[in-house]
């Protein structure tokens, strides 16, 4: 509760929670069937409808509504975003969380082969997942998911590592509390605040790499509608109906904006020492 | 032990580790590279010819031969030959790189020559109106993915000019220099603008950090002119986090801007990746990927090294 009258008080966090929430109601919106049109049925009088009362964002080269389409696109970015990020986070802090605990040469292995992942760049980690379980909304998932595991769990091992020297561990330890319990109650507990932050500024690239893979035609496929994909589809078409690209353009930019502003108050309010840095 | 020893020597392990991963994920993929090649006709050979292109391919040895073998070609530059192009996979990578490294550079330039001053300008006007201007401006440069910004530029370009950027016949730099500048000049901004959002962010905020400590304070109490302290004293300093960040952004862009390079039809390593996935050409898949991971590992190392040089408390362990 604290937190949120935080986050609503934090300018950055006031605008990046908005749009996170609208982003959020629309895909719900989407998921119930709650969209204007058909996102997949063909309006062949209507094609390329420039945008008006019946179609507010117009139509595609097929006839289809372009804020339907939009609307879904936006529920399956989100699901590809927050499984990656979900099943990332909870493998990078076990990872982490383990290392710090067991240390000697489990961490010195772990760490290693966190090390060998993040010594690809993001993007090419991502189109070797796609290259070996070919393309989909699945893969997708998974090639976000093992790009951002060894981030999670570096942010994990490093604070845990020093908790572990504490002497609240220490005097855990010596009242007999079990390993399980020193590791959920003490260590876990104490890293939620910068996982926080890192599962935010996660998500924002989630949904960044999510596109930009439909993008390449290798995320989501068709005729399913991918914000990533009606941009690729928009291409040939820009001159004659610059909705296709504006429209999910716009989308994707405000989307990754707002869980980057969210992001950004969230540190602020867990590290405060970053906020002698705001106005 | 310092960290710059402990550095250098995980590099191999790592490195090491890179191709094991990259030649597993490889072998990982359903179907072999004669499948690769012939698609459904592979379903017509015979048993015997099936055998010889395997031993061709040197694909009928256990995985730990094939894998010492492909090591062992490495050490030679032979990476194996592509299927799609018939030509040795290191002569198709390294005929493609001079266009990325030259689009990397570029993009270098317009990220710190925009992200730099910008950063100085909303730090010295800290909580100002133009601060926050410079601040938005800079959040909405980290959050636009480059396709949206390219396609919006283009489209600009086009609706506003009547004007289309030169795209498909690639002009390199040695034919004409200037077609080629004007050709690579949208996605160098393009990459470039991203970059310069991190950087002035970053630059911000760590001239925040340097302008409120004491030798700053000293050099102002001396009576230090205001340009100086900021450009001469403070800067440098400020400076360091920047270096790191440009290492690494290097290491990324040399890594092909895939996304770019595609939507600009310029012929980059990038761009060669991506089509070698979408062709299955696998022994260029596994060339790429390991020559890009290479090049990021390097510039890593060679930031880290940096830093340990300009950040004497990394250099001695202190820090970490």
């Amino acid at each position: 509760m604290r937190l949120l009258r935080a986050i609503a008080s934090h300018p950055s966090g006031r605008i990046g929670g908005v749009i996170i929430l609208v982003y959020l109601l629309l895909a719900l919106a989407s998921a119930v069937g709650l969209v204007p049109h058909d996102p997949i049925a063909q309006d062949r009088i209507n094609r390329l409808h420039a945008p008006d009362a019946t179609y507010w964002m117009g139509t595609d080269l097929f006839g289809r509504d372009v804020l339907s389409r939009l609307m879904v696109g936006i529920r399956q970015s989100f699901i590809v975003a927050f499984c990656s990020v979900a099943i990332a986070s909870l493998a990078g802090t076990l990872i982490g969380l383990l290392s710090a605990w067991w240390g000697s040469w489990w961490d010195a292995s772990l760490m290693r082969l966190m090390d060998i992942l993040l010594a690809f760049p993001a993007i090419l980690l991502a189109l070797l997942v796609v290259a070996v379980f070919g393309p989909g909304t699945v893969t997708s998932i998974i090639a976000i998911a093992i790009v951002y595991t060894p981030i999670f769990a570096r942010v994990a091992r490093g604070p845990a590592l020093s908790l572990k020297s504490r002497e609240f561990v220490e005097a855990a330890r010596t009242f007999g509390s079990s390993e399980s319990y020193i590791l959920t109650r003490h260590l876990l507990l104490n890293l939620v605040a910068p996982l926080t932050v890192q599962v935010t500024l996660a998500l924002a690239w989630a949904l960044l790499t999510e596109a930009a893979l439909s993008f390449l035609g290798l995320g989501t496929q068709p005729p399913d509608p991918s914000l990533g994909l009606m941009l690729s589809d928009s291409k040939n078409l820009m001159e004659t109906a610059p909705w296709l690209m504006i429209f999910p353009g716009l989308t994707v930019m405000f989307g990754i904006l707002g869980f980057n502003l969210f992001g950004d108050a969230l540190r602020d309010i867990v590290d405060p020492r970053s906020l002698t840095r705001q106005a | 032990m310092n960290y710059i020893a402990q550095r250098l020597l995980t590099f191999p392990i790592i490195l090491f580790g890179v191709s094991v991963v990259v030649f597993l994920a490889i072998r990982l993929v359903p179907g072999d590279a004669i499948t690769a090649m012939l698609g459904t006709e592979a379903g017509l050979l015979t048993d015997a010819q099936r055998a010889s292109l395997a031993a061709y391919f040197g694909i009928d040895q256990p995985w730990i031969i094939q894998y010492g073998r492909w090591i062992a070609g490495l050490f030679h530059g032979d990476l194996g030959v592509s299927v799609t192009y018939g030509k040795p996979v290191l002569e198709v990578i390294l005929s493609r790189f001079p266009l990325t490294l030259e689009l990397s550079i570029l993009a270098m330039v317009v990220g710190l020559a925009v992200g730099i001053p910008a950063g100085v300008f909303a730090a010295t006007r800290n909580g100002r109106a133009s601060d926050l201007v410079v601040r938005i401006i800079a959040m909405l440069g980290q959050s636009t993915p480059s396709f949206v910004l390219a396609l919006l530029l283009i489209l600009i370009l086009s609706m506003g000019f009547g004007e289309l950027p030169a795209m498909g016949n690639f002009i390199p730099l040695t034919v004409d220099p200037i077609g080629n500048i004007l050709q690579m000049l949208l996605p160098a901004v393009v990459l470039g603008f991203a970059f310069a959002a991190s950087v002035t962010r970053i630059t911000r905020s760590s001239m925040l950090d340097v302008l409120n400590d004491d030798y700053v304070r000293t050099a102002r109490s001396k009576g230090a002119p205001a340009r100086d302290v900021i450009w001469r004293h403070a800067l440098p300093n400020a400076l360091i986090p920047v270096v790191t960040l440009s290492g690494l952004e290097f290491g990324y862009l040399l890594g092909g801007a895939v996304i770019v390079e595609q939507i600009f039809a310029l012929p980059g390593v990038g761009r060669l990746t991506l089509e070698a996935i979408t062709q299955r050409d696998y022994a260029l898949v596994e060339g790429a990927v390991l020559f890009v991971a290479l090049n990021f590992m390097v510039l890593n190392l060679l930031v880290d090294l940096a830093y340990a040089v300009l950040d004497p408390r990394v250099r001695l362990g202190r820090s970490r």
